[in-house]
C-alpha cells in the first residue's frame, strides 16, 4: 500500500484530517486520533505519525513515544489474517502454549511476525475475555475455542 | 412497554457471543415469527448469566428454564415444544435442573447459583442492556433521583462510608473515605473516573457488568459526581472489549436523551456528562495515576504519589477513580441503605465480591458471593470441582500481583484481610484454578514474563529487577537451576517490593514469593533433582518406550514430527533423546500404552 498523503492514500488522509479537526480542542486528543489512524490505515507508518503530529501540533517524538508504549499500536503492516492466540492465565493453564507452538510450526513463522507471503500474522495476546472457552484464539474477528493442537491444521487451511 | 407471556433470554456476553449466540437470536426470532408468536414471546439479548462453561445459554421465563450449550439445531425444538406447546425440553436443560419428581428447579436452586448473592450483577442476564427503560423498570436511576432531591452531597458520602464498601479494583480502599478526600480538596474543577481497564489476564467481571448493566455504572458515577462536586466523568475501557464499549455508548446516548446526563439533570440544577476513553493494551494503565496520564493522551506511565488523585488527579484536578464493580454497588447502597449492605459479608469486608472462575474447574464463569464464603465452597459447591477427577493444587487470585492458595488453605474465608494473611490478595476478582498437572514454578515464570513485558520501564527496580527474576526462573524450568537460585529470588523480591515506583513493581514478586512459600519442594525438585513433579516442564521430561509393551506397529515413528523414533517393524522401537522435542504426540497415539513420560 502506498502511504503518500497526496498520492493513492489521499482519501485516507482526508478522512483522518476530518477526525483531527473534530478532536483538536478535546483534552487528551492524541490517543483517540491515533486509534482512528490505526483503524483507517491498519498500522502507523512514519508518514502517518508525522501527519498526526502536525495535525495536533505536537512533536513527532511524542507521537512515536505513545505509539511504542501501547501494544495495540503497530508500526508494521499486518498480514491479511491476524491470528491472536490467548496467553491469558486461564488459557495458559489449559495449554495455550501448545496451540501457539503448533501454529508457529504450521505457518513456519515466529510469534509476532508475518509470513513472507503476507497472509498471516501470528501474535500472542492477552485475555480475550472468553475464558470459559479456553484455550482460545482469534483469526480476524472470528473466535475459536476449546482448542487442541490437532485442530490447528484444519482451521488454518480454511484461511489459506 | 408491551406485555409478553414469555421471554427468551439469550446471553449476549463475550463468551456466549463467541460460541454463536447471535445466530441463535436470529433463529429464535425467525422461528417465533413462523409460529406466529411474535406478539406473545420476546427474545432478549442480555448480559452474562455467569455460567460461561455451559454457553451459549438460553433462559426462558416465566418458567426459568435454564437451557445450556444450545446449538442452532436445538432452536426449532424449543420453539415448537416449549414456546408453542408449553412443554419444557428437559433434555436440553443444564444437567442438575431436573428434580427427582421430574419438575424443574428454579434458578436459585441450581447448584451453580445456590450459594451466590447477586448485588453487583443483579441486572446481568435480567435486563436488555441496550434499553434504558428496562433498567428504569428495575429501580434504575431511582437512587440518583433520591440523592438529587432528598439528600445533600455530604449525606451521600456518609451513607457510602457507613456501608463499609471498599474498592473492588484490588487495593480495597474505603470508597466513602476516598470520596470525602476528593470532596474536601480545593479545586475549580473535579473529575469522576471509572477504571474499566481490567488488566488481570483471565478476569472478566468488569466486562460483564458493562456488557450486562451499563446504566448501573453511569448512575453511580453521576452519584459520585454529585457527592464530590464534579461535572465531567471519563470511563477508561480496554479497547479489547468491543461489546462493552458499544453498550456503554448506547447507554450514555439514552441517558442523555432522558435527561439523566447533561445539563440540569432532573431539573435540579446538577450538571454531569460522561465520555469514554479507550485503552490501548497496556496493563500498567490500570494503575490509577498511569490511567490518568493515558486519558490525557500521554504514555501511560505512573506518577509518584503523593500527590494523590484526590488532590491532584486528571489534568491536575481533584479526581475520584473507582473500579466498575465498586460503582455497580453504589445505587443499591443509596436505595437500600448502609445497614442493608453492611449486613452482608464479614466485619471488615462488607458486601459481595464477583470472581471470574477459570482454569481447571468444571463451571468456568462468573460468580458473586458474599464476602466470607470459603474458597472450598467456591471451588466445589459453586464451581463443581476439578474436571477429569484430577486433584486440586492451587487457586490463583490477584493476577500478576497476587498469589497461589494451596490445598491446606481451602477453608480460608474470602475477604481482603484473610487473603493478605495467607500471602495472596483479593485482587480485582480473577480466580484461576490449577490441578496436579500444572507446574507452580512455571506459573511463577508465566506471571513474571507478563510483568517484564508490561513494566513501563520508568523505574529501574521494576524494569531490571523483574527481568533478573525472570531469567532465573527460566533457567530453573529449563533444568539449569543452580544452588542459591532460590535465595537470589528472595533477595530480589524483597528489594523490588521496597523500591519500585508503583503498584505494578511493588507487587510483581508476589507470585514467586507465594509459590516459594507453599510449593518450595517443586522449586527444589527442579533445581537439585532436575525433575518437574507435575510433568509439565518439557526440558525436564523424558519419553521412553517400554520394550515389553511395544508391538512394533511403527505408528509412533510415523507420527513423530522430527523423526526421533526408529526401529524395525514388529520389533521394539526406541526414541533418540537428542532429537526428541517432547511434544508428546507419540504417547498420545500409542495404542498399547507402551510410551511413558518421566
Ligand atoms: C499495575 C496495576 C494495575 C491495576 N489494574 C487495575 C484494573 O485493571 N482495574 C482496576 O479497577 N484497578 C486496577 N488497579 C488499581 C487502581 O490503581 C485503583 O486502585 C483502583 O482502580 C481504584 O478503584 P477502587 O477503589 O474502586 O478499587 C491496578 C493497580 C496497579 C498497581
Ligand atoms: S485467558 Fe484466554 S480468554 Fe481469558
Amino acid at each position: 500500500m502506498s502511504i503518500d498523503r497526496n498520492g493513492k492514500g489521499k482519501a485516507k488522509f482526508d478522512q483522518l484530517q476530518a477526525f483531527i479537526e473534530e478532536m483538536r480542542l478535546e483534552p487528551g486528543a492524541l490517543m483517540p486520533v491515533m486509534q482512528k489512524a490505526q483503524e483507517i490505515f491498519g498500522y502507523l507508518p512514519e508518514e502517518v505519525q508525522r501527519f498526526v503530529a502536525e495535525g495536533l501540533g505536537v512533536t513527532l517524538s511524542e507521537v512515536y513515544g505513545v505509539a511504542t508504549f501501547y501494544s495495540q499500536f503497530v508500526l508494521e503492516e499486518q498480514g491479511e489474517h491476524v491470528i491472536g492466540v490467548c496467553m491469558g492465565t486461564a488459557c495458559y493453564v489449559k495449554g495455550s502454549q501448545a496451540i501457539l507452538d503448533r501454529l508457529a510450526g504450521e505457518l513456519k513463522v515466529e510469534v509476532g511476525k508475518t509470513t513472507p507471503d503476507g497472509k498471516f500474522t501470528l501474535n500472542a495476546t492477552r485475555c480475550l475475555g472468553c475464558c470459559g472457552l479456553a484455550p482460545v484464539m482469534m483469526i480476524g474477528d472470528e473466535v475459536f475455542g476449546r482448542l487442541t493442537p490437532d485442530d490447528i491444521p484444519g482451521i488454518v487451511a480454511k484461511f489459506r | 412497554m408491551d406485555l409478553y407471556r414469555s421471554h427468551v433470554m439469550v446471553c449476549g456476553g463475550t463468551g456466549c457471543t463467541s460460541s454463536g449466540s447471535v445466530e441463535l437470536i436470529r433463529l429464535f426470532e425467525e422461528g417465533i415469527g413462523q409460529a406466529g408468536l411474535e406478539k406473545e414471546v420476546r427474545v432478549v439479548r442480555t448480559g452474562c448469566f455467569g455460567l460461561c462453561e455451559m454457553g451459549p445459554i438460553v433462559i426462558v421465563y416465566p418458567e426459568g428454564a435454564f437451557y445450556a450449550r444450545i446449538t442452532p439445531e436445538n432452536v426449532d425444538e424449543i420453539v415448537q415444544e416449549h414456546l408453542l406447546k408449553g412443554r419444557i425440553v428437559k433434555r436440553l436443560l443444564v444437567s442438575d435442573a431436573v428434580k427427582e419428581d421430574d419438575t424443574i428447579k428454579s434458578l436459585d436452586e441450581v447448584d451453580f447459583y445456590k450459594k451466590q448473592k447477586r448485588v453487583a450483577l443483579r441486572n446481568c442476564g435480567v435486563v436488555d442492556p441496550e434499553r434504558i427503560d428496562e433498567y428504569i423498570a428495575f429501580d434504575g436511576y431511582k437512587a440518583l433521583a433520591k440523592a438529587l432531591t432528598e439528600m445533600q452531597p455530604q449525606e451521600v458520602i456518609d451513607v457510602v462510608k457507613a456501608s463499609g464498601l471498599r474498592g473492588r479494583g484490588g487495593a480495597g480502599f474505603p470508597t466513602g473515605t476516598k470520596w470525602q478526600f476528593t470532596r474536601n480538596a480545593v479545586g475549580d474543577k473535579k473529575y469522576v473516573c471509572c477504571n474499566a481497564d481490567e488488566g488481570d489476564p483471565g478476569a472478566f467481571m468488569d466486562r460483564s457488568v458493562l456488557e450486562g448493566d451499563p446504566h448501573a455504572v453511569i448512575e453511580a458515577m453521576a452519584l459520585a459526581a454529585y457527592a464530590i462536586g464534579a461535572d465531567q466523568g471519563y470511563i477508561y475501557v480496554r479497547a479489547e472489549y468491543p461489546i462493552a464499549v458499544k453498550r456503554l455508548q448506547i447507554a450514555i446516548g439514552q441517558a442523555r436523551e432522558y435527561g439523566l446526563l447533561g445539563k440540569n439533570i432532573l431539573d435540579t440544577g446538577f450538571d454531569f456528562d460522561l465520555d469514554i476513553r479507550l485503552g490501548a493494551g497496556a496493563f500498567v494503565c490500570g494503575e490509577e495515576t498511569a490511567l490518568m496520564n493515558s486519558i490525557e493522551g500521554k504514555r501511560g506511565e505512573p506518577r509518584p504519589r503523593p500527590p494523590f488523585p484526590a488532590n491532584k488527579g486528571l489534568f491536575g484536578k481533584p479526581t475520584v477513580l473507582n473500579n466498575v464493580e465498586t460503582y455497580a454497588n453504589i445505587a443499591q447502597i443509596i436505595l437500600n441503605g448502609a445497614d442493608w449492605f453492611a449486613s452482608m459479608g464479614t466485619e471488615k469486608s462488607k458486601g459481595t465480591k464477583v470472581f471470574a472462575l477459570g482454569g481447571k474447574i468444571n463451571n468456568t464463569g462468573l460468580v458473586e458471593i458474599p464476602m466470607g464464603t470459603t474458597l472450598r465452597e467456591i471451588i466445589y459447591d459453586i464451581g463443581g470441582g476439578i474436571p477429569g477427577g484430577k486433584a486440586f493444587k492451587a487457586a490463583q487470585t490477584g493476577g500478576p500481583s497476587g498469589g497461589c492458595i494451596p490445598v491446606s488453605c481451602l477453608d480460608v474465608s474470602i475477604d481482603y484481610d484473610s487473603l493478605i494473611e495467607i500471602g495472596s490478595m483479593m485482587g480485582s476478582g480473577g480466580m484461576i484454578v490449577m490441578d496436579e498437572d500444572n507446574c507452580m514454578v512455571d506459573i511463577a515464570r508465566f506471571f513474571l514474563d507478563f510483568t517484564v513485558d508490561e513494566s513501563c520501564g520508568k523505574c529501574p527496580p521494576c524494569r531490571i529487577g523483574t527481568r533478573r527474576m525472570l531469567e532465573i526462573l527460566e533457567r530453573i524450568v529449563e533444568g539449569k537451576g543452580e544452588e542459591g537460585d532460590i535465595e537470589k529470588l528472595e533477595t530480589l523480591a524483597k528489594n523490588i517490593k521496597a523500591a519500585a515506583l508503583c503498584g505494578l513493581g511493588q507487587t510483581a514478586p508476589n507470585p514467586v514469593l507465594s509459590t516459594l512459600q507453599y510449593f518450595r519442594d517443586e522449586y527444589e525438585a527442579h533445581i537439585y533433582e532436575k525433575r518437574c513433579p507435575a510433568g509439565h516442564c518439557k526440558s525436564l521430561l523424558q519419553y521412553t518406550i517400554d520394550e515389553e509393551k511395544c508391538t512394533g506397529c511403527s505408528l509412533c515413528s510415523r507420527i513423530c514430527p522430527v523423526g526421533a523414533i526408529s526401529g524395525e517393524v514388529r520389533k521394539s522401537f526406541t526414541i533418540d533423546q537428542s532429537k526428541c522435542i517432547k511434544c508428546g504426540a507419540c504417547m498420545e497415539k500409542c495404542r498399547f500404552a507402551a510410551i511413558s513420560r518421566k
